[in-house]
This record gives C-alpha cells, structure tokens and sequence, in this order.
C-alpha cells in the first residue's frame, strides 16, 4: 500500500478515455464499477466540454457479482453499437474489473462488430493515466495503420516539388495542459517557415485523419508522454522523422525550428523572432534585475519540468534548487537536465517526499503542478503552475500557449505573477514593523487575504527538526535568532540552515550574531 | 441495456408507482460523501483503502481547494498487495501509523472500504478493531464501506455514520432526547436548535457532531428525526439499540419543516398551539421570501436524474410550494419506510423511477424538453449545449437549504439556471 495524500496521475483507463475523448468517432467501453463514472466531469467540469465524453460503463454493483458480469460487459458493447454508431471501439477495464477478470477486450473481439475493435490492456495496479494514454494512443494508430505498413525496403515517395513539406502534430489530447493552445501556437510557427500541417492527433482527429498520418512528410512529439510510443512506430514502420525539440521557452522554439528545417529540407537561418516574441526584452529589462538569482524549485511531467528548467536559469536568471518529475518513464530526460543544473533529480510520484525536498530547498518559488501548490500554501511560497495534474483556473478561456514565442511570453507573466514585486521587496527589508506591509503579509499585489498569515518557520521545516534532534547540542542565542528575523521571510529559512550548517561544521555550540554574519560571508548570496 | 426490466410495481394506499430501471448508471460512488463529511467533524481523518481510482475521484472532487492539511488520503494498493506478497494488515498498519503522525490532532479515524478492497475482501472491520486497540485513549478507529459496489453518492454518509452509532454513549435511562439524524449545515443546525428550545424540546443532539468526540447519548427513550432521507442504514441501527423513529416529511419548505416539527412537537406532547406561535414569525418570512422565487417558478417543468435520494422530498416542495409541474423524479434509490410521508404528498401519476440507465433517461429528456433538468455534472453541460437549462444536484448537498429560513434560499437555487438563462446576451 502506498499513503497517498494527492496522486499525480489518475489510473491508466483515465488516459485511455483522455484518447477516446479527444477524438471523433471513436467510442470506449469501460468495465467499471457503479461510480466511476466520476471521471466524466473532468472532461464536462475541468475542462468544460459541451459533449458527454464517448465512454461506456458496465456500472456494475455487488449484486451483480453474484451473476453473469461477462453477459453485462456484452451487452453494454452491443448497446453502446447500437447506440452510438463508432467508426472504431475500444474496449476496457478499470481497476476493479480488472481483478474479477471478465476479459472484455476478447469478449468484445468476438462479437463479430463491423467496426475494428480494440482491446486495452491497461494494468491499473501498476501503470497510469500518462501511460494509459500513449499506450492507447499506440494501439489506435498500429490498430488502424499496420495494415497500410509499405513493404520493407520500399522508398518513400518524394514531395511534390515546390509543395509545402507536411508535418502531423502527434500528442496534444483532452485534459493536456494548455493543449488547445499549443496546437494553435504551433501551427502559426510552422506556417511562419512555410510548413503545413497535415493532421493533428488524437486531438480533433478522426479515425479516418489517422488513416491520413503517413501522407505528411515528418512528425512533431510534442508531447512525448502520450506520442512518443507512436512516433517510434510510424518512424519504423512509414520512415516517418520525428522532431523531438518541445518547443517551449524562446532557447528550445529556435531550436525546434532550427530541426524543422533540418529535418523538412528548409533554409530557416534567416528566420527572424516574429514581433510576438517579447520575452526576451522583458526578461532583460532592468524591472527584472532583481529576478537573478531567486531559488526555484521545478516539478512536473518530464517535458514540462525539463523545459522550465531551461527557461528558468537561461531565459530568467533564476537559480535552480530542485528539479523533478513524478513520469518515471522519462525520468532520463529529467536526469539529464539535472546533471546540467548542478542537483539531484527527484524521481517520485510520491507526494509527501516532494513536500519534503521543497522543505529542505527553501525555494522562493515553486514550478509545479495543481500538487505542488498545496505544498506552496503549508509552506507559505508563492507557486505557479506548469504542468498537469491541472484543475479548472488552468483550462482558461484566454488564449494562453505555453509553446512558441506567445507560450513564453504568457510563461514570464505566470511565473513572475507569485513573486513579490521589487520595490516591495527591497522596502520589507529595509523597515521590517510596517502595520500593512509585513512579513506575515501576503505580496500586496495580489491582494489581501490571499493566504493571510505565513505558517510558522518551523513547521515548514521538518526536516530541521530532525537534524536538530540529533545534535541538540546546537542552541541560537536570542539576539542572533532576533537578527535572523531580520533577513527577508523568502530567503530566511535558507539562511537559517546555512548558519546552522556553518556552526556545525566548525563545532559552534552557540550560534550568535558573529556566527550568523560569518555564515553569511562564508556563503555568499 | 437489455439487463433492464421495467416493472411497474403498485403500491397500496394510492401511493405513486415507481418504475425500475438498470443500466449504466450515471452517479457518484459513496466516497463523495468524504467530501463534506471531513468538513462537518473536523477531528476525523478519512482514510481510503482502494485504487489508484478512488484517489483520482477524491481529489478531482476537492482537490481544487489548496488544503495546507487535507484531512482525506488513499492507501493505493500495490500489485505486491494484490499478490499476497505483502501482509494487507500490516501495511494498513504501517499507512495508519504514518497518518496519526502526521496529524496528532485526529481523533477519529475512519478506514473506508472501496471496491477493490472489497473484491479482494479485505477485512477493515477487524483492522479497526486491531488499530483501536493499539491506540486506544487516543484515536478510535471505526471502517464503513463507501464502494460504488454498494453505495451510491450520499448512502457513503450512511454508511459512515452507522460506523459510529455503536460508539455512541449509552444515555441516562428514561431521559426523553431528540437525535436530529444527518449533516446539516452549521447555521441550519443552530437555527433548528432554536425552534426546539422554544418549543420546549430537547435535550436536542445532532449525528454527526462537529468534532466526533462529542458523540450524542443514546437511549432507549432517544427519539430519532430524520433530517436527510438517504439515512436508512443508521436509523434502522439506532432503532436496533432502542431508539425510536419518528415518521416524518423531510424539512424542505415550509410545509415539510413544519411536519417535521411537528412529528417531535406530538412526541413531546406540544399542543397545536404552541407549535403554531412559535413557528409563526418564521413561516411569514418564509412565505414572503418565497413568494418572489415562485413567480419564477410556477408553471416550469421540471426533471430530476437521480443522485442524491433528495429528488423526491425536494420535488414535492418545488411542486406544492413553487407550483413546479413535475415531469419525472428519479432518483437512485426508495427507501419506502422513509418515504412514506413525503410519498403522500407526491400529485398521482408522477412519473417516479429508481435506479437508472443513463442513455435512456437522457433520451426521454430530450423528448420531454423540461423547463429544467435536475443532474449531476457529468451531464449538466452537455445537456446545457443542446439548449435544456440544468441545475447541478450536488449543490443541493453542500448548500443550506433545510429549515424556514432557508425555504426562498432553496426555491431559489432552481430559479437562478432560469434567471440566467433568461438574462444571458452571448
């Protein structure tokens, strides 16, 4: 058993009904309990959606244990035929069918529908909704495309002279974060250096767009937890090129264009920033000095945790403090970019265990999902959020792209929105017993009330206390404690463990104020 | 779904009939329940034994308030749990000791059962009974099911509290008391406590209480009132320890609040007229205030998909008291013995159906066109887009809409989805 206060992802039927739910024409039928029809809301509430997502449930109760489940699963596929008229069925089980064993996907495959029908495994005690997803997602296109699979050793047919080259758009789906925009934002950058697009999966597609996917000339993963099986696929199968640049952040966009060209045969050296690319300058201007420096720590999915990362130390100056992913499958990406940081990647989908690498970073921000935000409150550090697990404020009517030139310009707002603007920062440490504008006091930007009250220092710091316990020779003379209060709240608890590690470094029982001020030239900022 | 048998079962007394009917059932499994439950006793924990799956429901529901202490978690289990290569037990022990860590305020902990931990069958009883013994003094520890296996949406909260009436202190013998049995909202509790101190009621105890160490006595000169209709489980329980039940309509409206005022009134053997002055200055403000909403209202056809076990009680107000003409009530479930007085009160011939299969109550819907359909959010929007005005259930459970005071406040949640509708340009 795992204690689970918050999970990051739902189980692997979620993923497949995010698949099923982003297309047209294609139906799923869950074998599922009375209940789990719960996860239509996602789609009807999170994500507001006009439309019942096409998804099927047994809605099984106990008193049907008792009796024929399998003769229920049939019938829910014949009815839901009859009913509904998919071009494809997928068919599946949540995780409490999958212990009474029903083998619906079989069921459903000897049925004898005049539709393709494909089965899903999706083991539910051991994968989840991201994993579900591209498997689904997999199963779908080898499902409707192997038969197309030209034979080995065939060449692939060259483009039209003077056509535009043609790229799919593989991995944007239902409940991705941002998804809906991207895909737009995207599309006006391949325009922008003359490439179309040819299909965009699953995402709006149908069946019948999928059956289309070998006519374009490359693929873009640009969202490698749910394509990147299916790249892989038609990159084997059609000598399809996948281009694997995500491009989010202005550094990863030129590099995605730079591959675009590499790979479509097009000249893109000349390709200005087009007028939309305001970050840059932003980030640059002199309001954001104070942004150097200022510790973050970044959690997500692999794609968006990496991407930030990049963004955050090359694009804004910031100093990274943690870095992690809860996508154990692309936990290398994560690795890697860690390594260039210069910290220790976190790989976890365990919540508490983030909560406590936040705790001992000290950050005076956190990048991470709706997750990462309950943590932000306990521990009083302002928070934006880059990645699913996402909740309804991050389906925004606005247009709002995280990729492309707009995507980083809608990512400097976001992130630099939770920080405490400069001038107010430099007046709170210079006079510290303001009645309005305190410690306690949330930014004043963001209005009164919004988390009234920062939570004491030391329940934000379990960790300390243990340290503490074990060497509880080590006291804090009153004034030195006194003077601590005196360093601004987002940067004080770093310095309080850099003194306590500088004491017990050198055997200081007693840390006073010298102590504090020695600590602090030892360090530096 | 074939698995459907559509059987008109007659009912004596002239009651109305009610269609059964089974399919794919569009509902909440009883876990929802946790979502208020945690914030009506506010020293429990609710820790859910299951899936990945039950995680997923809980947070999507809640998880979109920033708790700094959420007071809910999951213990997922693991294929190594599945396989029997971990002891169940010992983990549940190991989760638990890790939560009451955590959180050394919790007092109560509730072990609840999912469906997988009820497949598997887990034994939660006995691992409350061997957690309580290990913590004894300072945590009790209590296990309830709320699978979608065997609840549906607020039988979670039934289920729940069963779990505690055996925990409830025996109470003096022959001390009368009134137990007003289901959550109510903290205003609505108070306000009734009032009326019944007026009155000459009491003493007046509440299941659930506020912090689940202030548990209400119970005897057997308990008088229990029901003030949620989906507590069939609990009352038959506190029946079982000698508690008696009063029968009742529910306290929804002006009519309803008064009857079930006066079920306790003739307990307490209150004459008519001392009921009649006290409840006086509460009923014309009620009147007044409802009076706006049923201008609103009157004449509208409405539909009630079923959620919650409230669509009856809550149809027969809207009908009586806002002049509604009532197209169908569904509702998941018909506890007849808890029914019986608003079933009464229901008009003949309404088109009354328990369970549900989903597809084909949206087809007669769209048939029937209402004015405004009664649903959860899984179909609200949807049914929105096609151009049929909804009013999502659920509200109707986190909402104060018990009592007088609140009669206009609930007439009105219907009359807002209306208004709107009529006030919206884009």
């Amino acid at each position: 058993m795992q204690l689970t206060l918050w999970s990051y992802e739902g189980p692997p039927h979620i993923g497949a009904m995010r698949v099923a739910a982003s297309m047209d024409g294609v139906h799923l039928v869950l074998h599922a309990p009375q209940g789990d029809t719960y996860a239509d809301l996602l789609f009807t509430m999170i994500e507001r959606r006009g439309q019942r997502p096409p998804v099927s449930y047994t809605s099984f109760q106990a008193r049907e244990l008792g009796s024929d489940t399998a003769e229920l699963v049939k019938n829910t596929i014949q009815e839901t035929y009859d009913r509904f008229k998919p071009q494809v069925l997928l068919v599946g089980e949540s995780c409490t069918a999958e212990l009474i064993q029903d083998q619906p996907g079989p069921l459903a495959q000897g049925m004898g529908l005049p539709i393709p029908v494909l089965s899903l495994e999706l083991p539910a005690y051991a994968r989840k909704e991201n994993w579900g997803a591209n498997e689904t997602f997999y199963q779908l296109i080898r499902g409707l495309l192997k038969s197309r699979v030209p034979a080995p050793g065939s060449e692939r047919e060259l483009r039209a002279s003077g056509a535009r080259p043609l790229a799919n758009l593989l991995g944007p789906s239902a409940l991705g974060f941002r998804c809906r925009d991207d895909v737009i934002e995207v599309t006006r950058l391949l325009d922008s250096i003359g490439v179309d697009v040819n299909v965009v999966a699953p995402l709006g597609a149908s069946p019948a767009d999928l059956l289309r996917i070998p006519e374009a000339d490359f693929n873009v993963c640009l969202y490698p937890e749910l394509a990147d099986q299916a790249c892989h696929w038609l990159e084997r199968m059609f000598g399809q090129p996948t281009v694997r640049t995500v491009p989010i952040g202005i550094g990863a966009t030129r590099e995605f264009l730079a591959e675009v060209g590499r790979v479509a045969g097009l000249d893109v050296t000349h390709t200005q920033d087009p007028i939309w690319s305001r970050m840059p300058w932003y980030s640059r201007s002199v309001d954001s000095t104070y942004l150097t420096g200022k510790r973050v720590f970044i959690f997500g999915d692999a794609t968006h945790a990496v991407a930030a990362a990049r963004i955050a130390s090359e694009e804004l100056g910031f100093t990274i403090v943690g870095l992690g992913t809860y996508a154990r499958e692309f936990a290398r990406d994560v690795r890697e970019a860690a390594k260039i940081h210069g910290v220790e990647p976190l790989i976890t989908d365990d919540y508490l265990e983030v909560e406590s690498r936040v705790a001992e970073a000290h950050p005076e921000l956190v990048l991470g999902t709706q997750m990462e935000r309950h943590i932000a409150k306990r521990l009083g550090i302002p928070c934006a959020v880059i990645s699913a697990p996402v909740h309804i404020q991050d389906f925004p009517s606005r247009y709002a792209p995280q990729m492309g030139f707009e995507g980083a310009n809608v990512i400097f707002d976001t992130w630099v929105h939770p920080l405490m603007m400069g001038l107010e920062e430099h007046l709170i440490t210079m006079f510290r017993e303001d009645f309005e504008f305190h410690d306690g006091a949330t930014a004043s930007h963001l209005g009164a009330g919004a988390g009234a009250g920062r939570p004491q220092e030391s329940r934000s710091e379990p960790v300390e206390t243990t340290d503490r316990a074990d060497d509880s020779i080590m006291t804090w003379a009153p004034e030195a404690e006194q003077e601590l209060k005196k360093i601004p709240f987002f940067v004080r608890g770093k310095a309080r463990r850099n003194t306590e590690r500088f004491a017990q470094e050198r055997g200081i029982l007693t840390i006073t104020v010298e102590t504090l001020y020695d600590a602090k030239a030892h360090f530096g900022r | 779904m074939s698995v459907t048998d559509t059987q008109a079962t007659a009912c004596s007394g002239g009651l109305p009939e009610v269609n059964r009917e089974r399919g794919q059932r569009q509902v909440f499994c009883g876990l929802a329940g946790i979502v208020w439950l945690h914030r009506k006793i506010q020293d429990a924990f609710f820790l859910v034994v299951g899936s990945r799956t039950c995680a997923h429901l809980l947070q999507s529901a809640a998880g979109v308030m920033i708790f700094a202490e959420p007071r809910f978690a999951t213990a997922i289990l693991q294929e190594r749990d599945l396989a029997g290569l971990a002891d169940c037990n010992q983990e549940l022990d190991r989760v638990a000791a890790e939560i009451l860590e955590r959180r050394p305020d919790i007092k109560t902990l509730f072990l609840v059962g999912s469906c997988p931990s009820e497949v598997i069958k887990l034994d939660l009883a006995k691992a409350a009974e061997r957690l309580s013994d290990a913590y004894r003094g300072r945590v009790r520890v209590l296990d309830y099911s709320a699978s979608g296996l065997e609840t549906t949406f607020t039988q979670g909260e039934d289920a729940c509290l069963t779990s505690l009436v055996p925990e409830l202190p025996a109470g003096s013998a022959g001390e009368r008391s009134l137990l007003v049995l289901g959550t109510l909202p903290d205003v609505v509790e108070d306000q009734f406590a009032r009326l019944f101190a007026e009155l000459g009621i009491g003493p007046v105890h509440f299941l659930p209480p506020r912090h689940a160490t202030d548990l209400p006595p119970l005897g057997s000169a308990t008088v229990v009132l029901l003030a949620q209709p989906f507590l069939g489980e609990t009352a038959r329980a506190l029946q079982r320890r000698g508690a008696t039940l009063l029968t009742a309509p529910y306290p929804f409206g002006i009519e309803g609040t008064l009857g079930w005022l006066r079920a306790a009134a003739d307990a307490w053997g209150i004459p008519a007229a001392r009921l009649e002055t006290v409840t006086a200055p509460a009923i014309a403000r009620a009147e007044r205030g409802l009076a706006r909403q049923r201008e609103l209202l009157a004449g509208k056809r409405i539909t009630f998909l079923p959620d919650s076990q409230l669509e009856i009680p809550i149809a027969r107000f809207l009908q009586r008291e806002c002049g509604m003409e009532l197209v169908e009530v569904a509702t998941p479930f018909v506890d007849r013995q808890l029914m019986e007085s608003e079933l009464a009160w229901l008009p003949s011939g309404v088109r009354l159906s328990e369970g549900g299969d989903v597809d084909r109550q949206l087809d007669r819907v769209r048939t029937d066109r209402p004015d405004l359909t009664v649903c959860g959010l899984g179909l609200a929007n949807p049914l929105e887009a096609e151009g049929l005005r909804t009013k999502w259930s659920i509200e109707l459970v986190f909402t104060p809409v018990h009592g007088f005071d609140q009669a206009a406040d609930l007439a009105e949640l219907f009359a807002r989805p209306l208004v709107r509708g009529a006030l919206l340009r884009v």
